[in-house]
């Protein structure tokens, strides 16, 4: 791709830079959510590490103590200048519950969700959308679907999944540019008919 | 459609960490967001005998903005000590930013409408 041969030259964002947008790209574990950041990101995807406290799984200590343990999580995530003065980052988000910590720190100030979604484990995809709704974000679904005559699923799909019926359903193949971007744009375009 | 790799946890090596910060806790995330802008203020003068980590973050950043989780990204540091070492450069005043984004309930319009714009633009 383009884009990224020239990352060299565009490590930095241009000086006149304002301000940055964030938006999560959710859903379960290896449902394409690092993918689809890596083929919209105009810089090669970058990895970094957050650590959060989690709740100790084994309840043995008799003195009392709060059993907490310090992980951390990888966390995936690319850049899109969109002006002079605005960028969007995305930001890969593992679902699980036990990164709640990681989801308050993303969560805050991030323009929306965008919900990956595979058709084929659609109750992994429950949790998540528990966590999208806790946190107040509005979303819009992204079917990550490579089969091009499943799209007469989606009543099924929003039943399955409890949407509202003004939530997006969009097929999008992570891979492709155009299809993951035309996912994003529609999550915009979703999110600024919910904004007064 | 799985990439390798996705959602391991690992260990962020303890050690390492806490002799980079000096054993200090790390600061909160309210200061420095992940995607806070950050660069070094023009005319900076880099401290004496900085330390390996200081001496990249002083490399990295002189060179233009870019958002605290690049700056963690490209140094191979978790985000919290990225974070520190980055409080340390705003303290010493060496540190220009740019404003975090409002939190969620507040997200302008006009923001979104950028946002659209921006995207329509590239790749419509």
């Amino acid at each position: 791709m383009d884009s990224k041969s020239a990352s060299a030259e565009r490590l930095y964002l241009p000086d006149a830079v304002q301000r940055a947008a964030k938006i999560l790209v959710v859903g379960h574990f290896a449902v394409g959510k690092t993918t689809l950041v890596g083929t919209l990101s105009e810089i090669p995807p970058l990895r970094t590490e957050e650590g959060m406290t989690q709740a100790a799984a084994q309840v043995d200590d008799l003195r009392g103590a709060t059993g907490k343990t310090t992980t951390t999580v990888a966390l995936d995530f690319g850049r899109l200048t969109l002006s002079d003065e605005l960028v969007l980052y995305l930001f890969g988000t593992p679902g699980q519950q036990r990164f709640v910590e990681l989801w308050e720190d993303l969560a805050r100030g991030s323009l929306g969700a965008l919900l990956l979604v595979d058709p084929a484990r659609l109750a992994d995809t429950f949790p998540v959308i528990d966590l999208v709704e806790t946190y107040g974000l509005e979303y819009a679904v992204a079917v990550n679907s490579f089969d091009p005559h499943s799209q007469h699923a989606e009543d099924e799909l929003r039943e399955a999944l409890d949407l509202l019926p003004d939530t997006p359903v969009i097929f999008c193949d992570a891979r492709d540019e155009k299809s993951s971007a035309r996912a994003l744009i529609t999550l915009v375009s979703h999110l600024l008919a919910h904004t007064a | 459609m799985t990439a390798s790799g996705e959602e391991q946890q690992f260990s962020s090596g303890f050690v390492r960490s806490y002799v980079i910060t000096g054993g200090r806790g790390l600061p909160d995330a309210e200061d420095l967001s992940l995607v806070t802008l950050v660069t070094l203020a023009p005319e900076s003068q880099l401290p004496p005998n900085p330390s390996p980590e200081v001496r990249k973050i002083w490399d990295l950043c002189s060179g233009g903005y870019l958002s605290v989780a690049e700056v963690a990204g490209h140094l191979g540091l978790p985000v919290g000590v990225a974070r520190l070492l980055l409080q340390d450069l705003n303290q010493q005043g060496h540190l220009l930013r740019r404003k975090a984004p409002p939190p969620a309930q507040l997200v302008s319009r006009e923001i979104l409408e950028e946002v659209l714009h921006g995207l329509q633009v590239r790749f419509g």
